[in-house]
């Protein structure tokens, strides 16, 4: 089957799209967006988090075909030209990275948690943050991660 | 494997009629698991994700009506006064991920002795509406599970909508898992009090082949609070409920329950946890009741 749809502002189009496949295969397999990761395939990780018509979703969990016709942003989405998000920018510099792998997830899912919530307390974090997994860091830089991002966009 | 994508209902009860064996999708988050394992190869999917009629709740007789894709998140942010023992039990699926797209029809349809929304769906009297090329049918939702992944939907059925009553007194959920996200129950439970209208409402979940009503457990509690008194107005006030009454209803929830052993937890453990669970959500519900509130959300 056809899929068309707008991925990071752009409409795609792609065929011979299968049925059962999910959202997530269809980015990182036909549209050469290898951003969202491929983990778990059933949700637990969210290291395959995308915004589907701007509401966070697992990628994995999503038929491609519900897609059609909608608006896809991936972590490949976020940055302008050459500048990072505000939140990428906050992640390099508290170290939230070790392996990478849960990372794109993440800056999605804390990009929507901030424009949601732009002073989340600690609480609101752990709960925000619940479906993403990391197996490195501990969580430790990473919730610093959220905490500077949140305290610049304050600042801008 | 055909991908169904209807954008009216009447065209998605006209497609389930022509592919029974076509697997309804509206979230994804329980079909696609399978879908992605390779455990589940449907001849079709059936998009029920265009289909407007679905995805709204509103007001229908003296009923909550909730279309059966409605998803989590909105249940809790929009239904969580009005229904709150389901928007706590909304609130415990999953991750913000999940509940973005999980909805209440799907969370029916799996049918699993462990799904999230039925303990409360079971104590506030909830009506599935269930229709097809043939008609439109409404079924207790005590009459809905008839065992593990078996439901009353007929092949050529979807589900339309969740009835519920709004709630006339307090109402709790408690799980028990092993963190507060992504977990599937090892036990659950729900409460719902009207103690003005002198009855009791108790379900336990994820602790038998079938989500099910605690009968005996109800009716003591429901004859403790009329013999003593507390159902009245004026019988209200500073009363705390006897310790005895409270332990014993926790004991009766555990009696109720047919659990087995399993990775999540055994037998014991899970009759335990509901007799914990039992006591402490009628403390909280029947503290809220005495101050109209304070633990009610």
């Amino acid at each position: 089957m056809h899929l068309n749809c707008v991925v990071n502002g752009e409409p795609r189009q792609v065929d011979n799209v299968w049925p059962g496949e999910s959202l997530l295969y269809t980015l990182r397999e036909r549209m050469g967006l290898p951003g969202s990761k491929n983990a778990c395939e059933q949700g637990e990780c969210g290291s395959c988090t995308v915004y589907l018509d701007e509401v966070p979703v697992c990628a994995c969990l999503v038929p491609a075909g519900q897609a059609q016709g909608r608006r896809v942003r991936t972590v490949e989405g976020l940055a302008e030209a050459t500048q990072l998000d505000p939140v990428q920018r906050a992640f390099l510099e508290a170290g939230a990275v070790q392996c990478g792998f849960c990372t794109p997830g993440l800056i999605i899912t804390v990009h929507d948690l901030l424009r949601r919530n732009p002073r989340p307390t600690d609480e609101d974090i752990r709960e925000a943050l619940a479906g993403n997994l990391c197996r490195c860091t501990g969580y430790e830089k990473i919730l610093d991660a959220v905490r500077l991002a949140a305290a610049e966009s304050e600042v801008r | 494997m055909e991908f169904l994508a209807p954008t009216t209902w009447q065209d998605a009860l006209a497609a389930k009629a022509e592919y029974p064996d076509a697997v309804p999708v509206a979230g994804g988050t329980d079909v696609m698991v399978g879908i992605n394992s390779g455990r589940l190869r449907p001849s079709a999917l059936l998009d029920l994700g265009r289909v407007t009629d679905l995805t709204d709740w509103g007001l229908d007789g003296g009923y909550l009506r909730l279309g059966a894709a409605v998803p989590y998140r909105r249940i809790i942010e929009e239904l969580k006064d009005k229904a709150p023992g389901l928007g706590m039990a909304a609130r415990t699926v999953g991750s913000p991920q999940i509940r973005n797209r999980g909805t209440i029809g799907g969370n029916l349809g799996t049918g699993s002795p462990a799904g999230d929304c039925h303990p409360p769906l079971l104590v506030c009297d909830a009506v599935i509406e269930l229709a097809s090329v043939r008609g439109v049918r409404r079924i207790p939702v005590t009459e809905f599970f008839l065992g593990p992944k078996r439901t009353a939907v007929a092949p050529d059925e979807l589900i339309a909508a969740v009835l519920v009553p709004p709630a006339d007194g307090p109402q709790q959920f408690a799980k028990v898992g092993t963190r507060n996200a992504m977990v599937i129950a090892v036990c659950s439970f729900a409460l719902a009090l009207t103690p003005e209208r002198g009855w009791v409402r108790a379900a336990i979940g994820s602790a038998g082949p079938v989500p099910t009503r605690a009968y005996t457990a109800e009716q003591f509690l429901t004859e403790a609070l009329q013999q003593d008194g507390f159902a009245s107005r004026s019988g209200r006030g500073d009363v705390a409920l006897p310790e005895s009454v409270v332990r014993r209803f926790g004991e009766l929830v555990a009696a109720a329950a047919s659990p087995i052993d399993d990775v999540r937890g055994t037998a014991a453990y899970r009759r335990h946890a509901l007799s914990v669970l039992a006591q402490r959500t009628l403390r909280w519900a029947w503290e809220s009741y005495r101050g109209r509130g304070d633990r009610c959300t």
